[in-house]
């Protein structure tokens, strides 16, 4: 199995604070990779590194070697707006631009030039919002403001934003912790359908969702990779006994 | 295991155990009853054995509803989900037994309309062997002592071997004098259900290394000679 993204030896300090201890991490193409572990145990911090999120954060250092297809992703040369259309992210809570839903779509397209015309720019923005299983249920308002919609369309409407560059990887941080348990399953579904053209590493506190979702399970905890395995072998037969305390429910 | 941090999931676990921990000692009262019974020609006992069948069921029932309301309510994962599929699991294997054991019981009843026969002590030796592995076993389950497991584990075999020779013996016997086919058939069948007690046993130690470790017990399964095949080349 080909890793698309590796981190070898990934140490992450904010400030004084050692938020990630010399993390070793293959996530492969093609799958879900599901990070769990407690609050503060470093998973948000490592998918952040993953399009250099933490660039943005004031005082965050981050050492050690994190590839993207073998490019080293904090190489100086690298693009970082090119390497965020590569590695697209969907946060906790949806965050739609206060634009309708079509410019919320076709935003990321337009700024990265991949529309030659307006037919073009409408072809892409009705595939990204049908393969986010949004379109049927938006195709006669693409004008009204995605803003309007309920929490779980506008979760969808923020992955159909990210999967609009075509990225290779999508991050996904918490991505349904605000939505009603349809709207959950709707997304899940979806994140299912999507690993077939995407990697998908996704960060979840709810130990159901990752063992639904992922194909690998990393458990992080106090900044380090304790375990890292097979879905179905992390969640019925971990190794680490950390790992068992936390998955079952004895600490975290 | 350290403790949940939700303490009445604690507490179901236990709960859980106990269950099955009781019907194991069920079993055993239920065997150590019928093999009494039949040695002592007690019928009076083996109708109450008979009888104490159905509160071994009810509490298979009761694991049944507990386990699956867990299922639904905590969702298990690892280990706690090992322990609770593992209780569910030894409790039909417990059941089982409780309905072999009542069946010994049945057949002594019978049995005590006839002539005593001399075979009958036997297929006590045979259910005293089968009685320790199931002593051992339950204990086992009690102090999730996977050594004592494997151990019940590998003493299937010697209670295959028993079971041949005692095939064998009540075969010969019945050839000698045919009058004795009847109570023969029947201590027959008995051997059986008990050699199926020593089985079921063998099973819940397999579950309790599965629950205890999360895979199965290595090497191939300890088998005597098959009765079939032996049947067969001794025509």
């Amino acid at each position: 199995m080909s890793a698309k993204i590796t981190a070898r030896d990934v140490n992450v300090f904010y400030g004084e604070k050692h938020a990630l201890k010399a993390v070793d991490l293959d996530i492969r193409a093609h799958e879900v990779t599901a990070l769990i572990g407690p609050s503060g145990c470093g998973k948000s911090t490592f998918l952040r590194c993953i399009n250099r999120m933490n660039d943005l954060i004031e005082g965050a250092r981050v050492a050690g070697a994190l590839t993207l297809d073998g490019d080293d992703i904090y190489d100086r040369g690298v693009d970082v707006v090119q390497l965020r259309a590569r590695v697209g992210m969907v946060f906790q809570k949806p965050n739609p631009f206060p634009k309708s839903i079509y410019d919320n779509v076709a935003y990321g397209p337009r700024i990265h030039g991949l529309a030659r015309d307006e037919a073009e720019l409408d072809e892409i923005v009705m595939t990204s919002l049908e393969k986010a299983g949004l379109l049927k249920e938006v195709k006669d308002r693409l004008d009204e403001r995605g803003t309007g919609l309920s929490g779980g369309q506008q979760q969808r409407l923020c992955i159909a934003r990210a999967i609009a560059v075509s990225p290779e990887v999508i991050l996904m941080d918490e991505p349904c912790s605000a939505l009603d348990p349809i709207a959950t399953a709707k997304v899940e579904e979806l994140i299912d359908e999507l690993k077939r053209n995407f990697t998908i590493v996704i960060v979840t506190h709810s130990m159901q969702q990752a063992a639904r979702v992922s194909q690998r399970t990393a458990f992080f905890h106090l900044g380090s990779v304790v375990e890292v395995g097979d879905t179905e072998q992390i969640f019925t037969n971990p190794q680490h006994t950390l790992t068992q305390g936390y998955i079952t429910g004895r600490f975290g | 295991m350290s403790e949940h941090t939700v303490k009445s999931y604690d507490e179901e676990l236990t709960h859980l155990t106990n269950i099955v921990a009781r019907m194991g000692g069920m079993a055993e009262a239920q065997l150590s009853a019928a093999l009494m019974a039949l040695g002592r020609r007690d019928s009076d006992l083996a109708a109450r054995v008979v009888a104490g069948d159905a509160r071994i069921d009810e509490l298979e029932q009761e694991v049944q509803h507990f386990t699956v309301r867990m299922l639904a309510l905590r969702q298990p994962m690892a280990g706690d989900l090992r322990a609770i599929v593992a209780a569910l699991k030894i409790s039909s294997e417990l059941e089982r037994i409780g309905d072999y054991a009542a069946n010994v019981a049945k057949r002594s009843l019978v049995l005590n309309q006839l002539p005593p026969v001399r075979p009958v002590s036997g297929v006590i030796n045979l259910a005293k062997l089968v009685q320790d592995i199931l002593r051992d076993v339950v204990d086992a389950y009690v102090e999730r002592d996977l050594d004592k497991a494997i151990r019940v584990w590998n003493r299937d075999e010697e209670v295959d071997d028993i079971y041949t020779g005692l095939f064998r013996e009540l075969l010969t016997y019945m050839m000698e004098d045919p009058r004795t086919i009847t109570a023969g058939s029947h201590l027959m069948f008995m051997a059986k259900n008990i050699e199926r007690i020593g089985d079921h046993a063998t099973n819940i130690a397999e579950v309790l290394h599965f629950q205890v470790k999360g895979t199965p017990i290595a090497g191939e399964r300890p088998k005597g000679q098959s009765i079939a095949i032996e049947d067969e080349a001794g025509e």
